[in-house]
């Protein structure tokens, strides 16, 4: 019995260290999340300060978008906010926002100061729409096809090259694809 | 040239650490202590090796040598000469260098202290130190080498990380490194006994002292943390529940738990298969507390190295040593063998009774922290743990703690009288109910729980000062003799009793900071004035400005109290275009009743600017708590030096040779 008893915190540890080496395999920022080919969760943001319209997931029926997380307190924006305002530039998809747990005004004042890459914004302040789309952190970018269903997540920021070989491929195959009416 | 020296002593250093990670253990192996004995050079050779290195980065970064990789990454010429010095730990491969600079020195202090009367164990004790210092060195030099040359070198770097650009960065990782590498000392003393299958009194002396020194910088590494938190990053927040604060409290409550039980190995000869397993946890979460920041597998803000290939390299050194401790102490643990006999109703009784609630508290933590990774795994479900997960389990944990302190340590060992230890602590008692009473009405209608927690601190406050009274006999002798009987108490004791005592005084900051706090966000015009606790703020202008490698916006206020004026206070935005990114200096105003704590927001298009204003109560109490608790273990710590030497010669030679 004492053998066992001895022996539990060994058992314990040999599952936590299992659970780490399944946890470092997947890398955060290159986890396929759960979420992808599932419809997008329905939500109904506000606009944030300073803007008419709000982002509700029923703005994107029937078209190829992409969804980026962002937040003005995040550094991590800053540094991926060129790239965006570049694809906003070419008009290759549309891109939408998800102000994450802001407060009022600081949005708006961000993108006033760094531009505005965002057809459409909406004011997750209580961060309730973000916890439904899974997000860890800020930046997160989501693409959504026609028919509304998540089909891609980037945990961090998407630089010029994930753009190039990863999204921009992906956006176009979506496009072309259409609709299929299920 | 400095550079490639530096990786060369580096090299060295590797070698060294695995001459001080076998000898000792072949040399224990044969009786012979002359082989053995070889593991005290060798840790010295490696303190200075790994020191010259450490020298080697630092003056690359002195001197802005941008042909080192490390410096081009994290330094800028325009950086103030301080944070260029502090940017040798703040990043990844330097951090890990002053780990290793940490260890090693801890290595060379245990050589140069050890005592001739236990040979076997002290070279036992320096071999695993050799064993863990050459996993780390490996660490360094195969995946995250600080000295890598970039060619063509440019002209300049792409500084530091403004946020980390504090004198609280410069001080505090190397307080918390000092807490958890400290741990390495008491962990190799676990293996040392459970090798030897010796854990004793003796054995709980030698450690005592290595563990209060651990626990004393880590308590003060988390305290500088918070504060850190609190002055630096403008939420006037000072403990998120992050896991890298996690990281570093679950060893704090794991050590705290061992300082409790290794005096019962010491007085009472028993727990000690429990105390050998807190050891060897404090250090097992230490080192995990290393891995969580380094690797990705909990995304964080503090996270600055995400790399996941340095993660499995840091998992093999974990399963490696966690692994094979506890492996060790399943095959061994049946050997430590206790022949006293356990009342309930004792002291050892009282830090069983602690050493549940810490080790819970320190379980809970630990679940918090990685359930959202479990879940992950399990149930491919994303979700996050926050706050109010730590508020509902840790608190009520550290509420029964508090609870519990005072009678507890008034009872004596072996057998307590709960009764006549009662009778003592009624004023205590109606001190702490008379908290709870004031603080309500102070307070009211902020939560009843606060004011019972702080009912609970003056409990405790008042317990530990009853009891130093009972032991000076202050109203029943002289005061002359009652002064006598103060200096004549034992160090140990001192220090306990202000740790339990600082501890009390934290817990009334952190209700006052997290409880009590009032929080008000106004959109202001100058001359715009907004109420902040007794006080009132005014807006007089805001003014931009040029810093050495930022640009600043200040906001001047003027605090009122009754319409007249007591203080100006200035608050800051600053944006470091080099990275882009911006800080906020918060405005604050520290007096012992609370904080008037000031942030400037974004200027709004209609005008005016977002002022947060916050009255933190009691905030400096959670320092100077924290300060009474470290002096406390530095008191405990003392006990030892004091002690006369002959007690420790005991059967350790004897027995040495035999075992292995």
């Amino acid at each position: 019995m004492k053998r066992i008893l001895l022996a539990l915190p060994l058992a314990a540890f040999v599952v936590l260290s299992a659970y780490f080496a399944i946890g470092l395999q997947r890398d955060p920022s290159k986890i396929p999340s759960v979420l992808i080919d599932k419809p997008l969760p329905q939500f109904d943001l506000p606009a944030i300060e300073g803007f008419e319209k709000g982002f509700s997931s029923g703005d994107l029926k029937g078209r190829v978008a992409l969804i980026n997380v962002f937040g003005s307190w995040c550094a991590s924006c800053v540094i991926e906010h060129p790239v965006l305002m570049e694809i906003a530039a070419s008009g290759d998809v549309l891109i939408a926002g998800l102000d994450w747990k802001d407060e009022k005004g600081a949005g708006s004042h961000w993108l006033q100061k760094y531009g505005n890459p965002y057809s459409l914004i909406g004011d997750d302040a209580d961060g309730r729409t973000a916890i439904d789309l899974g997000v860890t952190g800020a930046p997160e970018t989501f693409i959504v096809d026609k028919n509304g269903r998540i089909r891609y997540k980037q945990v961090g920021p998407i630089d010029r090259r994930i753009w190039r070989e990863e999204l921009r491929p992906l956006v176009e195959k979506l496009e072309r694809d259409g609709a299929d009416g299920d | 040239m400095i550079a490639e020296f530096g990786q060369f002593a580096l090299i060295l250093a590797m070698l060294a650490a695995l001459l001080q990670g076998t000898f000792p253990f072949a040399g224990v192996a044969r009786g012979d202590f002359a082989l053995a004995s070889i593991g005290r050079s060798a840790a010295l050779a490696q303190a200075t090796l790994v020191a010259l290195a450490f020298a080697c980065l630092t003056i690359a970064h002195a001197t802005s040598d941008f042909s080192v990789l490390n410096v081009v990454q994290n330094s800028h010429t325009a950086k103030p000469f301080i944070y260029k010095l502090s940017g040798v730990w703040g990043n990844h491969e330097g951090s890990m260098l002053l780990w290793i600079l940490i260890l090693a020195v801890y290595g060379a202090a245990v050589a140069i202290n050890a005592r001739d009367d236990a040979p076997a164990l002290t070279a036992q004790v320096l071999g695993v130190q050799g064993l863990v210092a050459f996993a780390f060195i490996a660490f360094i030099l195969f995946t995250s080498n600080p000295f890598e040359r970039i060619f063509p070198a440019p002209a300049d770097g792409a500084d530091l990380n403004p946020l980390l650009q504090d004198p609280g960065l410069a001080i505090h990782p190397p307080f918390l490194y000092l807490g958890y590498v400290g741990f390495s000392v008491t962990f190799a003393y676990a293996i040392a006994g459970l090798l030897q299958k010796r854990v004793d009194a003796d054995w709980a002396q030698a450690v005592r002292p290595w563990a209060l020194a651990a626990w004393v910088f880590l308590t003060i590494g988390i305290a500088l943390g918070s504060w850190w938190a609190y002055y630096e990053l403008g939420w006037g927040g000072f403990w998120a529940w992050d896991p890298v604060e996690n990281a570093s409290f679950m060893p704090w409550l794991a050590g705290t738990a061992f300082l409790h039980s290794v005096r019962v190995v010491e007085k009472r000869d028993a727990l000690k298969v429990w105390t050998v397993l807190l050891a060897i946890l404090a250090f097992s979460l230490s080192l995990i507390g290393t891995f969580l920041v380094r690797s990705g597998i909990l995304t964080s803000v503090h996270a600055f190295a995400v790399d996941p290939a340095r993660g499995v390299f840091i998992l093999a050194i974990l399963g490696v040593v966690i692994g094979g401790s506890l492996t060790l102490f399943a095959l061994r643990g049946a050997f430590l063998t206790t022949q006293s006999t356990f009342q309930p109703v004792s002291r050892e009784g009282a830090i069983l009774l602690n050493n549940v609630f810490l080790v819970t508290a320190c379980a809970t933590v630990f679940i918090g922290t990685f359930y959202p990774l479990f879940v992950d795994i399990v149930s491919s479900e994303r979700l996050s743990v926050g706050a109010p997960f730590f508020n509902a389990t840790f608190l009520p944990l550290m509420a029964a703690l508090l609870f519990v302190l005072a009678p507890g340590a008034a009872l004596a060992w072996k057998k307590g009288d709960i009764k006549s230890g009662l009778a003592q602590l009624f004023p205590a008692m109606a001190a702490g109910v008379a908290g709870a009473v004031i603080a309500l009405w102070l307070t009211w209608p902020k939560p009843v729980a606060a004011a019972l927690g702080a009912g609970l601190a003056v409990w405790a406050i008042a317990g530990t000062v009853t009891d130093i009274a009972r032991r000076t006999k202050v109203f029943s002798v002289p005061v002359r003799d009652s002064l006598t009987r103060l200096g004549g108490l034992p160090r140990s004791y001192v220090g306990m009793s202000l740790a339990h005592f600082g501890l009390a005084i934290v817990a009334l900051g952190v209700l006052g900071a997290g409880v009590w706090r009032t929080e008000t966000v106004r959109l202001m015009q100058i001359g715009d004035v907004v109420a902040v606790g007794a006080y009132e703020a005014r807006l007089t202008e805001v003014v931009h400005s040029e810093g050495p490698n930022y640009v600043t916006e200040v906001a001047q206020f003027e605090i009122l109290k009754g319409g007249r004026q007591v203080r100006e206070m200035s608050a800051e935005r600053r944006f470091y275009p080099v990275r882009g990114m911006q800080t906020t200096e918060a405005a604050i105003w520290t007096t012992l009743a609370g904080d008037v704590y000031l942030t400037l927001g974004e200027e709004s298009q209609v005008g005016g600017w977002a002022v947060r204003a916050f009255f933190n109560p009691l905030v400096i109490w959670m320092w100077i708590g924290s300060g009474i608790i470290a002096l406390g273990g530095v008191v405990a710590a003392g006990e030892r030096a004091f002690a006369p030497r002959g007690r420790r010669i005991s059967t350790a030679s004897t027995t040495a040779g035999a075992t292995v």
